[in-house]
């Protein structure tokens, strides 16, 4: 039987930025393959590259080395199967909910469709916020303003969702109620996610798998299967099988950020 | 707490409740002051004519002269005005998009802004002629560069995740100015534009001192000249109210078209 193609791939990858000060080198040599459906977090200190790895993977930037590979393609440019949600929000301040969410229609073609209405109608249901398809983003929550960047990344359908720390903004208790919303809205419809995190109890609520990095040169130094069904719960955090890889965790950041 | 305290707290949130009393208090009691004070001191017209004498000085030419006057600025200060936003949004958005063309054409611009326009301006008479269009030059001159400053300013605004989303798209290089840099740089823009409207006002007058024979800086320049001082206080009263109307309107057609670009309430 014919193996199921990774879903993302970084062979050898590096990632070296030309600064004002010299060559900067964010990642060296990562290594890693995310399965289709996976649902991955990525843990780092700050500046270890996290960001940068989910900027490769939407090919807004080239590797200076190896290879990033979607569904076994080396990225070239940006696909239509990859969905990107950032750490703000970053609506257009001037464009209702269902025109933000649609935007991508709107940017690529030109103008919003009957039929791209429905989609956003559609995704926005999905993310919870059906009634506010009217309302400006500054009318908005933190915690709904985020909803809405889900949402527009959702839009195309995407295979792939990139998360670039979207729920460090928001307020704990928000913060952890999106959580569960992501897990609902992904196992409804699965796909592939990338989740780059500060946030220890975060990875091991939502992951399937946790990647830690180093500090910069950002490398692959742990990467674990978070042992804990699915579905998941306020409850599953206090399950005593993690507390042990949670203190692992914790140790692996906490001894990166001193060094 | 005395009671008499307690009065003038509560007459001091009422006025500041109602919004425009209090300027106009300010104002009217401005205006009394000013009006005693010259006739108890006695203070000559040349000097400081008091209000009721400007308001006479009205009366110096016919109404339908003012309004040439009038026109005479407002034609040359828009039309510069006009000229300045229109040259201005390409160069900004080549400075935005383009460290090259940042790097080399802003030291000109600042050059350019660094001209004393006053001095420039009998070279832009003798070189162009004596009717609108070197009028219109000066005017542009003093209007534009703030209105390059806003617009680069907020065109290099834009949240980068919103570029690497328009990237991501693949979308045509163009929408990225249309739909996403552009209109976050309403704000920006609006507030260059407030700027360089009453800049453009200005630039009229300082063009109408050096050449002209129309118009409400030529008519104060004539007005000193024969020492009718009260006249040209009558002047520079219109050219203010010209000035702050026009202000007015650039807010308000912000407020009509782009409501969420202002502060929220």
């Amino acid at each position: 039987m014919a193996r199921a193609p990774d879903a993302i791939t970084f062979a050898d990858v590096g990632q070296t930025f030309a600064t004002r000060a010299g060559p900067l080198t964010a990642l060296s040599g990562v290594d890693l393959a995310i399965k289709r459906h996976e649902f991955v977090a990525v843990l780092g200190p700050s500046g270890c590259g996290k960001s940068t790895l989910l900027r490769l993977t939407a090919g807004l930037v080239e590797p200076t080395a190896g290879t990033v590979s979607v569904f076994d393609m080396p990225v070239t440019q940006p696909r239509d199967d990859v969905g990107i949600v950032f750490q703000q929000a970053t609506l257009l301040p001037w464009a209702n909910v269902e025109d933000n969410v649609a935007f991508p229609a709107k940017h690529m073609r030109g103008r919003i469709s009957k039929q791209d209405r429905e989609i956003a109608q559609d995704v926005i249901a999905k993310v919870g916020l059906a009634g506010f398809e009217k309302r400006l983003p500054r009318e908005l929550s933190g915690g709904m303003q985020q909803r809405v960047g889900i949402a527009r990344a959702l839009f195309r359908n995407p295979d792939i969702l990139l998360m670039d720390e979207p729920f460090s903004a928001l307020d704990a208790l928000t913060r952890d109620q999106m959580g569960y919303e992501l897990l609902d809205l992904w196992q409804s419809s699965p796909k592939t996610v990338l989740f780059i995190t500060h946030s220890i109890p975060e990875a091991l609520l939502l992951a399937d798998r946790i990647v830690v990095m180093s500090a910069r040169p950002g490398r692959v130094i742990a990467d674990y299967k978070v042992p804990l069904v699915r579905p998941r719960d306020e409850r599953t955090l206090r399950a005593s099988e993690i507390q042990d890889l949670a203190s692992e965790l914790r140790d692996l950041l906490i001894a990166k950020e001193t060094n | 707490m005395p009671p008499s305290t307690q009065a003038k707290e509560a007459l001091s949130a009422r006025l500041m409740r109602t919004p425009g009393v209090l300027p106009a208090l300010t104002f009217a009691i401005l205006l009394i002051v000013w009006e005693a004070s010259t006739w108890l001191f006695a203070i000559p017209t040349y000097i400081l004519p008091g209000p009721s004498r400007i308001i006479g000085g009205f009366d110096a030419v016919p109404f339908t002269r003012w309004m040439e006057h009038i026109w005479a600025t407002l034609r040359v200060a828009l039309f510069g005005y006009v000229v300045a936003i229109l040259v201005s949004l390409p160069i900004a958005v080549g400075l935005a998009k383009s460290e090259f063309m940042s790097k080399a054409f802003y030291p000109l611009l600042v050059v350019i802004q660094s001209v004393p326009v006053v001095a420039v301006a009998p070279i832009i008479i003798v070189v162009l002629g004596t009717d609108d269009a070197p009028r219109v030059l000066i005017t542009f001159l003093i209007a534009f560069f703030p209105l390059v400053v806003s617009m680069t300013t907020g065109l290099r605004a834009t949240p980068p995740e919103l570029i690497e989303l328009s990237r991501s798209l693949r979308a045509p290089a163009y929408r990225e100015i249309t739909q996403i840099r552009l209109p976050f740089a309403t704000p920006y823009i609006f507030s260059g534009l407030q700027i360089s409207i009453t800049l453009a006002v200005i630039g009229a007058v300082v063009a109408e001192f050096v050449a002209a024979d129309v118009g409400i800086g030529y008519f104060i320049q004539f007005s000193t000249s024969m020492f009718r001082l009260p006249e040209a206080w009558a002047g520079l009263t219109l050219l203010v109210a010209m000035s702050l109307g026009l202000f007015q309107s650039v807010g308000l057609v912000q407020k009509l078209l782009m409501p969420w670009s202002l502060p929220p309430k």
